[in-house]
């Protein structure tokens, strides 16, 4: 059971690490789609420490979420991409002081 | 267990692939790793139907949907690994090394007792246990990411929608446009020829042969030429070609 | 309702219509504006005439007709009528406003003929009679409050007509200064009154007065007298009237001399209630009357402006009449008495010392006068009727409200008495050295000055004022205006006298021929030096006198530099500490936000590590609380 959470947890920082390391805007994104798919492995490993389905199915819905973010996601970096032809997240840095 | 313990190295070293990759293809490539992986693991715990949805959802819609982007943009794009912002590298390396330890720690102090398993909840199959929760105290849940996932279409479709700057030309427009320039910059003006016309291969690296037998550089895709791979073509093949098949009659 | 005077309004309106016309017209009325607002200040007597004569005309205790116009203003439980009462006081008023009004507006056509703004001039004569008349008719102490602050306006915008003179702008901001202290006696009082009684009519108030308090009667009274003071130029608010003479002189004449600066008098009288109710008031009057009336003398004998020297005697008279009036029930009638003469006769003498400036270029220095009677005669003749009435030639008008004020002044205290028959002597005195320096003696004219006598439509308002001079003790035949303002001011109950009204009368008489005598062999038989003296050749008392007895210097002492230094000490503290310690935390916050701006670098990553960090470090507390 813990090494399940323990996965989770590893898998999450790595994602969150990848957030913070790198600079193409779709490694972002898949970096922070690999954080919610360690949230889901602790959910569905919850569910099971406790017999209920109800973990799963907060998964399911992180899922459909996730699926959603994804479709809105991808649209703006594309349209970002389209308007400033780069994808680094670096170069949007005009609001600053 | 055995599972786990199989996967859960690859795991970790496909994450990490993910956060190291240079392209980002390659991290596709991690990432979807991982994913499958995940997968077994849902099944392994007593959930079917998310590994089923996993792989449909997941690896087969999402990581498409993450190509198909990143091919739009530039497969080539790969971005230089030097950092940009003095200290965020480092500063990153060791906060997630923090996070990670108390995490870690903290997972182990609190989860306690025995685990109960899916097996009794699972009696009644398990799309069925869920569909009765799906349907039943989650349905307003449910309704929401409907109404969720409309959204995100018709924001996607907003965000991908391109204005149109000026009015749409013309067929004769468009046929005045190409003769006046052709006579102003002597470009073609009908179609270019595809990549293989009278030559000796019919491949898109092979250019394409006039009737006269110039070399037409422009039928080779773009690309390839800005890779330097195009084939070269000669009038003098096509001409060995024709000999072998008809000897003895020079076409000239 | 149907009653002629009822249509009092008709009094103010005239010549407040005949201001507004003369304001908002144009340019082409410049040829005929004058006409105007003198027609407009002609009617309005006319119309007081007629009024007058309708007054006279109803049962002596009939005289007081209150017509209310409108509301003014309503508020909870306070209500103020634009209401005018038109009695026997005010009926007097009306006909000397409106009368030597109507004369110095006839004068200024001619005094005022080469001025470029003669209309704009004739405009605030007009605005100044609307509102001296909405002063004396006023039923309600804001309604006189109101033409008040009219005549405070006009009288400023008179004072400083000449603007392009910075003394001229410089007096007309001293006048209006000075006066609004006093007006905040007023305003107080005002207050008083509606605290105390819960009305401001004059007549409500004066009903009202028996029950309240003898200290509230008394402030009631001392602040009545503040604004009395600051209008009349009394002890301690009289420095701003020798500086009003840089106005044009009709204007000193009809607003320095002969009316406005009487409304004091005018309000102490109309306030009769209130002073007969408190004893300490009515002294208070009587001490800034003898106090002013010895003031105004000493500075008339030193100034050798002729305007100032007038003004000063303006000061001195004023002060006889004031003193009067805080005689009570006795003194009333003749303080209104010697009001309306000594309008006359000064009005007089300013329009003749306007028509010796007016002859001899604009010059006011005495000095540079001498032997004018031959030059100017009709201005010497009206002139001298002036002169023997101010100093109580026997028969003329001043002769008998003086007289009259110097018997009821013995009545109240001898020492009073005394210091009314001392100013009768310098009166006497400085008179005489005016008229011998002017017109008298040998020429001491400044070289291209040609004197000439004025045209007609100069003289003839000096001759009608002259023969009212000599003519205006007929007021007092029968005791007419005694017995005309009893119903008002009170029915004057006789003191017994130390001596004989004979033997007074005589002693008055032997006073100012010693005073005539003194000036005679000062400055009629000696030379005058065309030069003045400077003040280190001249005594103590002389140049004390020439100084306006320091009272300017008693200004600044006390008002002006400790005023300024407070300003100058908060305009410091508000520069360094107030706004210091404003400017001084917007610099901390902005150096604050430019430091801690720094930390906005735009890059998301780098926010998103600082919030892992959050997220770390809330990990570990929670893990901390879990584990301790």
């Amino acid at each position: 059971m813990t090494e399940y959470l323990g996965l989770s947890m590893l898998l999450f920082t790595i994602g969150a690490a990848g957030v913070l390391v790198r600079r193409n805007a779709i490694v972002v994104f898949m970096c922070v789609e690999l954080m919610l798919n360690a949230a889901n492995l602790a959910l569905v490993s919850f569910s099971r420490r406790h017999g209920e389905l109800d973990g799963q199915l907060a998964a399911f819905f992180v899922m459909v979420v996730a699926a959603a973010e994804v479709v809105v996601g991808l649209a703006i970096i594309v349209s970002i991409y389209r308007t400033r032809r780069s994808t680094s997240v670096d170069d949007a840095s005009l609001l600053k002081a | 267990m055995t599972a786990f313990w199989v996967l859960a190295p690859f795991m970790v070293l496909a994450a990490l692939g993910l956060v190291l990759a240079r392209k980002a293809v390659h991290a596709a490539l991690c990432l979807a790793v991982v994913m499958i992986s995940l997968a077994v693991l849902y099944a392994a715990q007593g959930a079917p139907f998310l590994f089923a949805v996993q792989i449909v959802v997941y690896t087969g819609a999402i990581m498409m949907l993450f190509l198909f982007v990143l091919m739009l943009v530039g497969v080539e794009s790969a971005e230089s690994l030097a950092e940009s912002i003095p200290g965020q590298r480092i500063g990153a390396v060791v906060v997630a090394l923090v996070f990670g330890a108390l995490g870690v720690v903290g997972v182990a102090q609190s989860v306690t007792g025995a685990v109960v398993g899916v097996d009794a909840a699972n009696e009644g199959g398990n799309v069925e246990g869920l569909a009765a929760l799906m349907f039943g105290p989650y349905v307003l849940a449910f309704e929401a990411t409907a109404a969720l996932l409309i959204t995100a279409v018709l924001g996607a479709m907003v965000l991908a929608h391109r204005e149109r700057l000026g009015r749409r030309l013309t067929q004769r427009e468009v046929a005045e446009g190409r003769l006046q320039d052709y006579a102003h910059h002597g470009t073609h003006p009908g179609q270019l020829p595809t990549p293989g016309v009278f030559a000796r291969h019919n491949a898109v690296d092979t250019p394409a042969l006039l009737p006269d037998g110039s070399v037409v550089e422009t039928s080779v895709p773009a690309p390839l030429r800005a890779r330097d791979q195009v084939r070269p073509g000669d009038r003098s093949e096509v001409d060995a070609v024709a000999r072998e098949l008809e000897p003895g009659e020079d076409p000239r | 309702m149907n009653d002629v005077l009822d249509t009092a309004w008709v009094l103010v309106a005239l010549p407040l219509a005949g201001a507004l016309l003369l304001l908002t017209w144009g340019k082409e009325s410049d040829r005929f504006g004058h006409w105007i607002g003198t027609a407009a200040s002609a009617a309005s007597f006319v119309w007081g005439a007629v009024l007058f004569v309708a007054l006279a005309g109803r049962d002596a205790d009939d005289r007081s007709v209150t017509t209310t116009l409108f509301t003014w203003f309503d508020v909870g439980r306070v209500r103020v009528d634009m209401a005018l009462t038109y009695d026997q006081l005010s009926a007097l008023f009306v006909l000397l406003i409106t009368g030597v009004g109507t004369l110095i507006h006839v004068y200024s056509i001619g005094y005022m003929a080469d001025d470029p703004r003669r209309r704009r001039f004739f405009a605030f004569l007009n605005l100044f009679v609307a509102a001296m008349l909405t002063l004396v008719l006023a039923a309600d102490y804001l309604v006189l409050f109101l033409g008040w602050e009219g005549v405070g306006l006009a009288s400023y915008l008179l004072i400083g007509f000449w603007q392009h003179k910075p003394s001229a702008a410089a007096a007309a901001q001293k006048a209006f200064v000075m006066n609004r202290v006093g007006d905040l006696g007023m305003v107080i009082a005002i207050a008083l009154m509606l605290a105390h009684l819960g009305t401001t009519d004059i007549a409500r108030v004066a009903t009202g007065v028996p029950a309240l308090s003898d200290g509230v009667v008394t402030g009631l009274g001392l602040l009545l007298l503040l604004g009395a003071c600051g209008k009349s130029a009394q002890v301690p608010l009289q420095a701003w009237l020798l500086d009003a003479m840089e106005g044009p002189t009709p204007v000193s004449a009809l607003i320095h001399a002969a009316t406005m600066v009487t409304a004091g008098v005018y309000l102490i009288v109309r306030s009769a209630a209130i002073y007969d109710a408190s004893e300490a008031a009515r002294l208070a009057v009587v001490a800034v009357g003898l106090v002013t009336l010895l003031a105004g003398a000493a500075i008339g004998c030193a100034k050798d402006d002729i305007k100032k020297a007038l003004a000063g005697s303006t000061m001195s008279q004023i002060g006889y009449m004031t003193l009067a009036a805080g005689l009570g029930p006795a003194g009333y009638a003749f303080a209104i008495f010697h009001l309306v003469t000594h309008g006359f006769f000064k009005a007089n003498m300013f329009l003749g010392a306007g028509s010796v400036m007016h002859g001899t270029g604009d010059d006011v220095d005495m000095r540079h006068y001498g032997a004018l009677r031959t030059a100017m005669p009709v201005t010497f003749f009206t002139f001298a009727a002036g002169y023997l009435a101010i100093i109580g030639f026997p028969g003329l008008s001043g002769f008998w409200s003086k007289d009259k004020i110097i018997e009821t002044a013995f009545g109240f205290n001898v020492w009073v008495g005394l210091g009314t028959l001392l100013g009768a002597g310098v009166t006497a005195f400085y008179m005489t050295r005016l008229m011998a320096m002017t017109f008298l003696g040998r020429k001491r004219w400044r070289e291209g000055v040609h004197p000439h006598e004025s045209p007609a439509v100069m003289t003839v308002p000096l001759v009608v004022l002259a023969a009212l001079s000599v003519l205006g003790g007929v007021m007092l035949l029968g005791h007419w205006i005694t017995d005309w303002l009893a119903p008002v001011v009170g029915e004057a109950h006789h003191e017994e006298l130390p001596v004989p009204a004979i033997v007074l009368t005589l002693s008055v008489l032997v006073v100012v021929a010693a005073g005539v005598a003194l000036a005679w062999a000062t400055y009629g038989r000696r030379e005058v030096a065309a030069d003045a003296p400077t003040d280190r050749e001249v005594g103590w008392w002389t140049r004390a006198a020439r100084h306006e007895l320091y009272g300017n210097a008693v200004n600044d002492a006390l008002v002006v530099r400790p005023t300024g230094q407070l300003v100058r000490g908060v305009t410091a503290f508000d520069k360094h500490v107030v706004a210091g310690a404003v400017s001084g935390l917007a610099g901390l916050f902005r150096d604050a936000s430019q430091g801690l701006g720094r930390l906005q670098t735009g890059f998301v990553r780098s926010y998103a590590l600082v919030l892992f960090g959050g997220a770390a470090a809330l990990a570990a507390a929670l893990l901390a609380v879990t584990i301790a």
